[in-house]
């Protein structure tokens, strides 16, 4: 079944185009990823989605619900979580929750027994008496994932979910989004700048000034460049880039402060650059293709270069 | 966490049909919050009923030999405190409605009204919410002053004057305390939805809402200026003050006529619906409510 599925989606700010035509479907139960710069469109998507920017152009629907006929049947059945967590900070934990479900049409036992649960997922039944404000970033998301399960969603949208977050709290957050796949069978669409955390998606899609530029799996996206990767870094790059295009033919992309190649054979081109131009860079290192590389032959942009936010 | 957890209960929620009560519980829960919020920043409870309980000790010692009632003898008149406490009641409300506004701005800075916008709420309830919580404080607050104040003058820092409310002062007084409570709370939340700053706000308290307040009979009875009595009578919050003084004081003799009482009804409720209604139809029609 298709849980979130999104047809030549439209949006603009004004002149400035968010969303160009953008499309893409998601099956159910699986983790979809949204990589791009910032500014590239994500934010916007997940705000359409999310119900908090209407539809201008195209089609969007979750779970089979029309997101622009049917808004509230949408919010029932999506649990959202933002970049800055809308938890209230002068209230408790169990209050957030309370709230939360209130908002939700549960009360009394049902909703006693909703917090219940959802603390206990995320390890913060400890913490129900604590004020939010005197919680870890990493507990704050965690409280703020509590949240939006508490309503027992099909679908999670998740906007830039590990922002603010350390390398450890980080990683207790992907477990837990891979528990909940694992288990309840919940799609999560989830945005990002981040190549590691795209890495761990089923699925992802890159936008970038607003158009979709690739989508599918992690390695099936690094497949499209080829072989291996080398990177050079050093003083005088652009005389080294004509040398290396004229005496041995390759295709040099200059990206930010780095001469990038892609080569099937990443050993051999090592050495023969290593022995031929030595002294000439003050770096060469040689890579499987990552996602940044993907981004960057699609684009010829780093991912960090050029951010507006 | 290790894979002996329970599992998260999520997915298939086939039940997807609005439940009925999601507009009153909504409007519950978030005005509850705005009480809890409240009581968990001591200072707000400080700032809303502290400055206007000295005013009125200050401005009342201050002025009392200059003040005289128009239209009423020296012997017959009200102290000017006496004239001055209901216009400090409104003063507490004030100061609370413009508190509880500016959380408005605060909600939708720090995320919290985000996540509101995404539940499956009625827009209306958000409006309601807000500015319900912000009446049950203002009101409280405002009446807890009605009734200790005038118990002040054994102390000496207030002149003699009636204390001893019957219940249906009480009630009637708590009954305009509500109307100019809901009024002042949503005409507050009128201007904090548009304004994306606090500080934006404080601009609009000091052209707007302070003066309103200066204007409203509250302060003083302006009655010697043509000007300012037109100003006056177009101020809707005029009305509000003068029916809440009728109400506190017993001797219909001892205040001017205008405005008649009914007017003070019709004028109050009135204003405070209006308010109420601009608010839910700009909250509905926002096209970018989160960003």
């Amino acid at each position: 079944m298709t849980a979130v599925s999104v047809q030549e989606l439209e949006f603009r700010y004004g002149e400035r185009v968010a969303l160009n035509n953008v499309s893409f479907q998601i099956p159910s139960g699986e983790i979809f990823g949204v990589l791009g710069p910032n500014g590239g469109g994500k934010s916007t998507l997940f705000r359409v989605l999310s119900t908090l920017l209407p539809i201008q152009g195209g089609n969007a629907e979750v779970m089979g619900l029309d997101v622009k006929q049917r808004a509230d049947a949408v919010r029932r059945a999506i649990g959202v979580t933002f970049q800055s967590p809308s938890l209230d900070l002068k209230l408790t934990v169990i209050e957030n929750l309370k709230v939360q479900g209130h908002l939700y049409g549960l009360f009394g036992r049902t909703l006693r027994e909703r917090c219940g649960v959802v603390m206990e997922q995320l390890g913060i039944v400890d913490r129900a008496g604590d004020l939010a404000e005197r919680l870890s970033g990493g507990l704050k998301r965690r409280v703020e994932i509590a949240k939006c399960l508490l309503h027992s969603p099909q679908v999670l949208l998740m906007d830039e979910p590990s922002t603010g977050l350390d390398p450890g709290a980080r990683y207790d957050l992907w477990q837990i989004l891979f528990k909940l796949r694992k288990e309840s069978n919940v799609t999560i669409l989830i945005t990002t700048h981040l190549m590691e955390e795209a890495d761990l998606c089923d699925r992802l899609c890159i936008l970038d000034e607003g158009n979709l530029i690739a989508e599918g799996p992690p390695d099936e996206l690094r497949n499209l460049v080829g072989g291996d990767s080398l990177l050079i870094e050093g003083q005088n790059l652009p005389e080294l880039s004509k040398d290396l295009e004229a005496e041995l033919t390759l295709e040099v992309q200059q990206v930010g402060g780095s001469l990038r190649i892609e080569h099937q054979d990443g050993h051999q081109l090592l050495s023969q650059i290593a022995t031929r131009y030595a002294g000439r860079f003050t770096r060469l290192t040689l890579g499987k293709p990552s996602l940044e590389d993907v981004f960057i032959k699609l684009t010829g942009r780093t991912l960090d270069a050029g951010e507006t936010e | 966490m290790s894979s002996a957890d329970p599992p998260i209960i999520a997915g298939p929620n086939t039940d997807l049909a609005a439940p009925k009560s999601a507009l009153w519980t909504s409007i519950y829960t978030l005005a509850v919050r705005e009480v809890t919020r409240f009581l968990r920043q001591r200072s707000r409870l400080v700032g809303a009923i502290g400055q206007p309980l000295v005013f009125w000790i200050l401005f009342g010692a201050g002025l009392a030999g200059s003040f005289a009632m128009p239209g009423a003898d020296a012997e017959n008149g009200l102290s000017f405190q006496e004239y001055f406490l209901p216009g400090i009641a409104v003063l507490i409300v004030l100061f609370t409605s413009i508190f509880s506004s500016i959380s408005v701005i605060q909600d939708r800075n720090e995320g919290f009204m985000q996540g509101v916008l995404v539940a499956p709420v009625p827009r209306s309830s958000i409006v309601l919410g807000k500015v319900l919580g912000g009446t049950a404080l203002a009101l409280f607050q405002a009446m807890l002053f009605l009734l200790l104040a005038p118990l002040l003058q054994f102390v000496h820092l207030a002149p003699q004057m009636e204390f001893n409310y019957p219940v249906l002062v009480i009630l009637k007084a708590l009954f305009f305390l509500f109307w100019i409570s809901l009024g002042l709370t949503a005409l507050g939340y009128l201007f904090a939805w548009k304004i994306d700053s606090v500080q934006g706000y404080h601009g609009v308290m000091s052209i707007v809402l302070l003066p309103m307040w200066l204007l409203s009979g509250a302060f003083f009875p302006g009655s010697g200026s043509t000007w300012m009595t037109w100003v006056m009578r177009a101020n809707p919050l005029t009305y509000g003050v003068a029916g809440l003084r009728k109400t506190l004081v017993a001797d219909p003799q001892r205040l001017p006529e205008f405005p008649p009482e009914w007017l003070c009804y019709v004028v109050t409720i009135g204003f405070a619906l209006v308010c109420l209604f601009v608010d839910v139809w700009m909250t509905r029609r926002d096209p970018v409510v989160a960003s």
